[in-house]
């Protein structure tokens, strides 16, 4: 019989109060818990999601919907720009790499993504099987979307307008699936990518449907001139690169031109653009240089999510607030009930001395059961939170993919720490009781 | 009296103890030989709990020396002297007292545990059925009754083959029956264990069965009946 033993008999000597103390430190620890794992994943989250992205242009709004929208994929656009006026800051200096996204679509609450192959360099997608759209309508899916739908390539699937599959259907045009990015743990896994015409053409030009196609090649080209290494279709643009000036590079702006002419509106639109800077002098400069000099917003990912994340923080702390009360209440019931119990224990604290156990061993008994309670506790506790992180997760099913209930952080064990330390502080002053209680005055006053 | 070169379990010399609210307490000399099974003789407060507190190395004498097997139990550190009751003082008291969390058989294993001994569980057996006690080796104190519990506690003390067995008031609460059949186990036990029983008492009854005796005084010199 070890110290740890008798504690252990002693605790269950007393179920009542014992459970008390396990319970109150469990649900401290478990909401703890559930804080540490969903803040870490959806801070997780928010960097992989934005990782190479520095800032991102769209419509004038709120820069926090612009980031939600096109980043993470959770909101509304703010409303269109000017491909031109994009593509003129694309050809800056100071950017690297520039992604034009179109948004409008979803397929059962996937968005689909008008964009370029830059897309794929920008977030690292490399295909697991097939080969990215080259014709309108021809779209490669991520691979959660091709998990989730069973879809392969050569499925054919039907848009709904907006970002919930609620939407209104567009099945006069289905896209073919023609590819499948292998899983790269971001948002990406959850999105379906198609070229920009695609999207145009699904949206109010379908009167102009002749038109279209060339558009659409006619924006890649631009696009890829600008400066970014494509991966599509690369054979025909490798000469705009050349040293060689042909007569391609100086029909095209007369070819923008002749087709923005043909086109009632006047101007092509997208919904937003994501840009990956040069180097990191352009942080200062370039944002000032899109909010003053054009119709256009600048939000940079970084500053928004920091301030997204300062305001989910608030519940954070708070509920954190909670759960220190109620680890001190734990603490508070381990004190009393271990203080109280010495009152009926004193007697047999007294016996094990006259049997040779020493004053240390007394408090060590006493620690122990102390450490033992809330130790039991914290374990129950990270449980506990698991498990509530699990319900969760499968409660809300399509933001399932942002908690995952079988992530132990290495933080968790702190937390285990914490309990232990809250018994030790509990138990201290009843050990110390036992450890002062003198055999000779117990043995006789009873 | 045996001759001086029989061993002497217990030597207690010049021993005074002062209470805390200022009464004090002069105990006179005293040798017990091995196997001189004592009485302590006294009223009620005449120090006589005191007095087995002091010689069983809970309670420290205000002056004087207390020897036991021949160690000096107040020169030891609490730690030894904590392990060295543990190993050679068996205590008994009027109310027999198990801790109540653990069986009859983890009592007498925190016994060995404490005491710095090996868990051996053919000796806790061996004791046990000493006691016929070993159908209840695995029951808790709470489903003992009055009887078996006074026999777990007599177990319990003699478990790591004590020098003395010291015992406080054990017949006080009892009939004559019981009376007669604790001093019975008492004195087997320590006969069979090789100890030298000490029994604090003003009970007469106890007088009958042992003739060496101590009388609570501040007489100079022990006195024999």
């Amino acid at each position: 019989m070890n110290v740890l033993q008798i504690a252990w008999k002693n605790i269950r000597q007393n179920p009542a109060t014992s459970v008390l103390g396990i319970l109150l430190t469990a649900f401290g620890t478990g909401i703890l818990c559930v804080l540490l794992l969903t803040s870490h994943q959806i801070e997780e989250q928010l960097d992989n999601n934005s990782r190479g992205i520095d800032l991102v242009v769209g419509a004038k709004g709120s820069p926090i919907q612009l980031i939600l929208s096109s980043i993470y994929h959770m909101d509304n656009p703010t409303g269109n720009i000017s491909l031109a006026e994009a593509q003129q800051l694309a050809a800056n200096p100071m950017v690297k790499l520039a992604v034009p996204l179109s948004l409008g679509d979803n397929y059962r609450g996937h968005r689909i993504v008008g964009t370029d192959s830059t897309f794929l360099q920008l977030y690292g997608l490399e295909l697991a099987e097939g080969r990215i759209w080259q014709a309108d309508f021809e779209a490669a899916i991520g691979a959660e979307v091709a998990q989730k739908h069973n879809l392969k390539i050569g499925d054919n699937i039907y848009g709904a307008h907006g970002l919930s599959s609620e939407g209104h259907a567009h099945d006069e045009h289905a896209y073919t699936i023609t590819g499948i990015f292998k899983p790269a743990h971001h948002v990406a896994d959850r999105l379906i990518l198609t070229n920009l015409a695609s999207v145009w053409r699904m949206h109010g030009d379908h009167d102009e449907d002749e038109h279209e196609h060339e558009h659409g090649e006619e924006h890649d080209h631009e696009h890829e001139h600008n400066d970014s290494h494509d991966v599509a279709g690369v054979e025909e643009h490798e000469h705009h690169h050349g040293e060689e000036h042909d007569g391609h590079d100086h029909e095209e702006p007369q070819l923008v031109k002749s087709i923005m002419g043909d086109i009632g509106s006047g101007e092509r639109e997208i919904t937003s653009m994501l840009i990956q800077y040069r180097n990191p002098a352009a942080i200062g400069m370039f944002p000032r240089l899109v909010n003053q000099n054009t119709a256009m917003q600048a939000a940079s990912p970084a500053i928004e999510s920091a301030r997204l994340f300062s305001l989910l923080g608030i519940g954070i702390d708070s509920l954190q607030i909670l759960a220190y009360v109620i680890m001190l209440m734990a603490a508070l019931s381990v004190f009393i009930s271990l203080y109280n119990a010495l009152k009926s224990r004193k007697y047999d604290l007294a016996i094990m001395r006259t049997l040779g156990a020493s004053q240390g061993k007394l408090f060590g008994i006493v620690i122990a059961e102390g450490i033992l309670l809330t130790f039991v506790g914290a374990i129950a506790g990270v449980v506990i939170g698991h498990i509530a992180i699990y319900l969760i997760g499968a409660s809300t099913g399509g933001t399932a993919t942002l908690l995952q209930a079988l992530v132990l952080l290495p933080e968790e064990a702190w937390l285990v720490v914490i309990g232990v330390a809250i018994g030790f502080i509990a138990a201290v002053l009843p050990a110390i009781k036992a450890y002062k209680t003198s055999i000779s005055q117990t043995l006789s006053g009873n | 009296m045996q001759d001086s070169f029989a061993n002497t379990v217990i030597r207690l010399n010049g021993l005074t103890y002062q209470y805390p609210r200022g009464e004090s307490l002069h105990f006179t000399d005293l040798e017990v030989p091995s196997g001189q099974h004592t009485l302590i003789l006294g009223d009620s407060g005449s120090g006589k709990t005191t007095l087995l507190h002091i010689l069983s190395g809970l309670l420290k004498p205000t002056t004087g020396i207390v020897s036991i097997d021949g160690q000096q139990l107040y020169e030891l550190t609490a730690r030894k002297l904590d392990e060295f009751r543990g190993q050679r003082i068996g205590l008994i008291f009027q109310e027999a007292h198990l801790v109540k969390s653990l069986t009859v058989r983890e009592n007498l294993q925190i016994a060995q545990g404490f005491a710095g001994a090996r868990i051996d569980n053919s000796r806790i057996n061996e004791v046990l059925a000493l006691l016929s006690l070993d159908h209840k080796a695995d029951s808790y104190p709470s489903k003992l009754s009055r009887g078996q519990m006074q026999r777990a506690a007599i177990a319990r003390a003699v478990i790591n083959k004590p020098a003395i067995l010291v015992a406080d008031e054990p017949t006080a609460s009892l009939d004559d029956r019981n009376t007669e059949s604790v001093l019975n186990l008492l004195l087997d036990q320590a006969n069979q264990q090789g100890a030298t029983l000490i029994i604090a008492t003003h009970d007469k009854r106890v007088k009958t069965r042992i003739a060496h005796a101590y009388e609570m005084a501040t007489r100079p010199h022990p006195i024999n009946e």
